[in-house]
């Protein structure tokens, strides 16, 4: 007797649990490989998993074993040339291996020494971003009104049919028939034995009136019993739903950079690789994230990814036209009740002297009261300059809202971005 | 009575028709080759099922442990790599028998697989003295959802990492974990989680009585040469050793001695020695297994193809893919891995079978007892009193070590080089057969390694015996397991290692300091 079993449809992924608990035991270890896969990876190239090893040795499952040593037989098949009693040269290390397979690590090459895995985008991203967090995620949800979601708060008297509650409407109906009934059987009750005590007196005594009113007065009460309704309206109950306001799912990302002539190209893909992390980010605490890309130099324009990241200009630097814009976009098109706004600066530094005042005149008098977090990365390995002074005293007001960092090479993105968004101690 | 018939189908995609045809035609040729198989149920899995089939050993429910998830990343990265093509089939000793069926298969390997593992495998789950003494097949599946619900349960009660660390430490131990002597009674999970209860009560009481009798004993007069008449004239120490006989199996004396492990840690000892016994026929029957499942897919191929069921473009397909399994690359090849037990066993099988039905003068004189009988009543007399060790002591004939050019090599430390100490001739044939079912035998594969003493009057040592095999020490991984016993036992692991009468070598964990300060 036999027969076939589509198990197709089934779930798979069954191994799911243990793939994580393997994952979670070796954490440190995966970590160390992700660190240095963030640092090494091109810019593009975030969208993929990764390929991870660690050290055969570190996780193997010991058990009793023969070591090397003592005295073994081995049968093998595939004689040439042996005769008995030939004697041979012992090869290399050891001890000959091969037969019964389970004696020694093997001799077939390296590859043995290390247990090579791959990481899904997921975990990959799990592990970049293990211990980070968006700063002040919360107090921004609770003031966005703006969007609402329905979800239940109890029972209500009033609704529509199709959310009637059943178990609950059923519940009311039957204490209500009880409540209604129990005075009317109690009446019944006594009117019957009444009647019962009458019926029993001798025939001269008993009252004839009397039995007659009795019985009508029964019949009366059978009646209004049976009048009670099985299922009333006012019985009915509905499932209430309110309205609760949602936090916004959305956020736009700002990307200001500097394109001034002092800008390289390796100032710049710092800069994009900066911006890529903190997209990744952003992207998994958000349903939706938008990006706008800002440049600038004397002058600030929105420009489309690929001119962002790829167009030269020359001149000077005037931070400011930047951020106005920024402002001027967020008036236009991104009402901070709906939108979680992010803006991450990428710059070396430099502005135009009288410029930084401007800054942070703008940046304390209207920008960082609709933003979620400013972040500024400088990418030089100078000291610092007005801009970044100015700067300073906008993270003395804003000091949880605003943080900036220094980098002086590609190796420096992670470990400051890390430092960024730390998890802060809840208080 | 072989009439052709027009085949069941054609090409190379399957669809279920023409697998519940084949199944039945299958089961019908089966009928007459008389193998007895539990009711199959076959599932058609995709590969990426395939791949949690694997990791997770075969078995259809598992606990939740890491090395599983290592198991299959491995399985995953190998085969995504290409480096490993999954095995086209996976089959479960269980009642019914569970076969997995990748959906990837052509229709030949779909034929093949029915074949192969639904009335090879399964017949020999449910004909081979082993199975059927150690395993039982109908209970399993329910004895590992009992198991997976319980370690669950455990790890919401005690935390994952306790339960983590708790069944590395018997994963450690679990090819010690068999009792030869005592077969298991079968019960059903609903029993065994009634039972279970009552179990914890009841072993923790014997667990206290065993303990009860320490005298608080100052470790240094634990020291065995105090323990003569001078310094003991009560002869408190003199009750003999604790177990009175060594015990082969470590996680049975743990599971049942242990002095400080929690009812629930002795049950999940329990779980992973049951499931160890549960594989331990499959260590011991791997030539026997696959040479007997690849004989079956042999020889019902060969009749579907007589029989007109299957055409020319299957048979070819089915040749050229039978071969490549029972191929066995020579030991300098580099495709060498071993002996394939396909190949050996597929080999055996097909030479009784020849033995029986064409014997020489040399069948006759090594076989008198086989050659020229039924040879399908010999087929399944072998296939099941024997395991691998005896069956190659009992039937590897010299014709088979003559087409397989076996030869035994002796690697010995005393001695500076390698020696050829037999070759496929007169004289080699017998030390060949010896040497090999020797290689085959669990007792030289594993160290024999049993508890000696439970110091249960002193210092609660554990003290392991290893009779050394041949004067093959231990392995490095050696301490890493005395930890874990360490873990288990709760107090000091001493190891002794034994050739002949005497001690050779000692070891002891925690290691020892030369000066122990108290801190």
């Amino acid at each position: 007797m036999s027969y076939f079993i589509d198990r197709r449809p089934n779930a798979r992924h069954k191994s799911a649990v243990n793939r994580q608990r393997f994952l979670q035991r070796y954490r440190s270890h995966i970590k160390r490989a992700v660190e240095e896969s963030v640092n090494r990876r091109s810019i593009t190239d975030m969208e993929r998993g990764e390929k991870v090893s660690i050290p055969t040795k570190d996780i193997s499952e010991p058990s009793f074993q023969h070591g090397p040593g003592g005295r073994r037989t081995v049968v093998s098949p595939g004689n040439k040339e042996f005769a008995e009693g030939d004697r041979l040269r012992r090869p290399g290390g050891g001890g000959g291996g091969g037969g019964s397979g389970e004696g020694q690590a093997g001799n077939q090459g390296e590859g043995m020494d290390e247990f090579v895995f791959s990481l899904s985008r997921e975990e990959f991203l799990d592990f970049v971003f293990d211990g980070l967090e968006l700063p002040h995620l919360e107090r921004k949800q609770l003031q966005v009104l703006e969007e609402t979601r329905p979800v239940r708060a109890g029972i209500s008297k009033e609704g529509v049919p199709a959310r009637i509650n059943i178990v609950r409407s059923m519940r009311e109906a039957q204490a209500r028939r009880i409540g209604m009934r129990a005075p009317l059987k109690r009446a019944l009750r006594e009117a019957q034995e009444a009647l019962d005590a009458e019926e029993r007196k001798d025939p001269v005594l008993r009252n004839p009136a009397r039995i007659d009113e009795l019985k009508s007065e029964i019949a009366r009460l059978e009646k209004r019993i049976a009048s009670i309704p099985f299922l009333d309206t006012y019985d009915l109950r509905y499932n209430h739903l309110t309205h609760q306001p949602m936090p916004s799912n959305q956020a736009v990302m700002f990307c200001i950079m500097d394109v001034s002539g002092s800008m390289t190209q390796a100032h710049k893909d710092i800069g994009k690789r900066f911006f890529l992390l903190l997209y990744l980010f952003l992207e998994r605490n958000y349903e939706k994230v938008e990006l706008v890309f800002v440049r600038h130099h004397t002058v600030a324009k929105e420009v489309d990814e690929e001119e962002f990241f790829y167009s030269r200009e020359t001149g000077g630097t005037i931070v400011s036209s930047a951020l106005t814009l920024v402002n001027s976009i967020i008036e236009a098109r991104y009402a901070p009740e709906q939108w979680n706004l992010y803006v991450a600066q990428a710059s070396d530094g430099d502005n135009w002297d009288d410029d930084s005042s401007n800054c942070l005149e703008l940046l304390n008098e209207s920008l960082m009261r609709k933003l979620q977090y400013f972040t500024y990365v400088e990418i030089t390995p100078h000291a610092h300059q007005a801009l970044w002074e100015a700067y300073d005293t906008v993270r003395a007001a804003y000091p949880e809202r605003f943080a900036m960092q220094q980098i002086v090479q590609a190796e420096d993105i992670y470990p400051v971005f890390r430092k960024l968004f730390r998890q802060r101690a809840q208080g | 009575m072989m009439t052709r018939r027009k085949p069941i189908a054609t090409g190379s995609d399957w669809n279920f028709e023409a697998l519940e045809a084949y199944e039945r035609a299958i089961a019908e040729l089966a009928k007459e080759y008389r193998l007895d198989t539990y009711p199959n149920q076959i599932e058609i899995i995709t590969s990426e099922q395939m791949m949690d089939a694997y990791a997770s050993v075969g078995m259809p429910i598992g606990y939740h442990h890491w090395s599983f998830g290592k198991q299959f990343l491995s399985v995953e990265q190998a085969y995504r790599r290409g480096q490993m093509g999954l095995a086209y089939e996976l089959v479960i000793n269980s009642d019914p028998c569970i076969a997995y069926l990748m959906e990837e298969n052509s229709l030949m390997m779909q034929v093949l697989v029915i074949a192969h593992a639904c009335y090879g495998h399964n017949s020999f789950f449910k004909g081979n003295y082993l199975f059927r003494t150690w395993t039982d097949a109908s209970a399993i599946v329910d004895y590992l959802v009992f198991a997976r619900s319980y370690v669950a349960k455990c790890e919401e009660r005690h935390g994952v990492e306790a339960v983590e660390q708790l069944l590395d430490a018997c994963h450690a131990l679990q090819n010690y974990g068999v009792d030869r002597y005592k077969r298991p009674s079968p019960i059903s999970a609903d029993e065994e989680a009634r039972r279970q209860e009552e179990r914890e009560a009841y072993l923790q009481t014997q667990v206290n009585r065993i303990w009860s009798t320490i005298p608080p004993v100052v470790s240094e007069l634990a020291q065995e040469p105090l323990h003569d008449h001078e310094n003991d004239p009560l002869g408190l120490h003199r009750h003999g050793r604790y177990p009175s006989e060594p015990q082969e199996n470590l996680l049975y004396f743990l599971e049942k001695n242990a002095p400080l492990l929690e009812p629930w840690q002795r049950e999940v000892v329990r779980i992973v020695r049951k499931l160890a016994q549960y594989f331990y026929p499959q260590r011991q029957t791997q030539v026997m297994n696959e040479g007997w499942a690849t004989f079956w897919h042999y020889t019902l191929m060969n009749r579907l193809y007589d029989d007109g069921l299957i055409d020319e473009g299957i048979m070819l397909e089915f040749l050229q893919s039978h071969t490549s399994v029972v191929t066995q690359p020579g030991f300098d090849s580099p495709y060498f891995n071993g002996i394939n037990p396909y190949a050996l066993g597929f080999a055996m099988f097909s030479d009784i079978q020849r033995i029986c039905q064409a014997p020489t003068d040399e069948d006759r004189e090594w076989f008198p007892d086989i050659a020229g009988s039924d040879w399908l009543e010999t087929l399944h007399f072998a296939m099941q009193n024997f395991k691998d060790e005896s069956f190659i002591q009992q039937f590897l004939s010299p014709k088979v070590i003559r087409d397989l050019k076996l030869f035994s090599l002796v690697d010995d430390d005393r001695d500076d080089s390698l020696q050829i100490e037999a070759i496929h001739d007169d004289r080699g044939y017998r030390r060949i057969r010896e040497a090999l079912s020797v290689q085959y035998a669990l007792s030289a594969r594993e160290p024999n390694i049993q508890v000696w003493e439970a110091d249960i009057r002193g210092d609660r040592s554990l003290t392991l015996r290893h009779v050394q095999d041949r004067r093959r020490p231990l392995g490095q991984s050696l301490f890493p397991v005395m930890r874990y016993l360490h873990q288990l036992w709760g107090f000091p692991i001493k190891l002794e290692s034994t050739e002949g009468d005497d001690i050779v070598r000692r070891y002891q964990w925690p290691i020892p300091e030369p000066t122990r300060e108290s801190a």
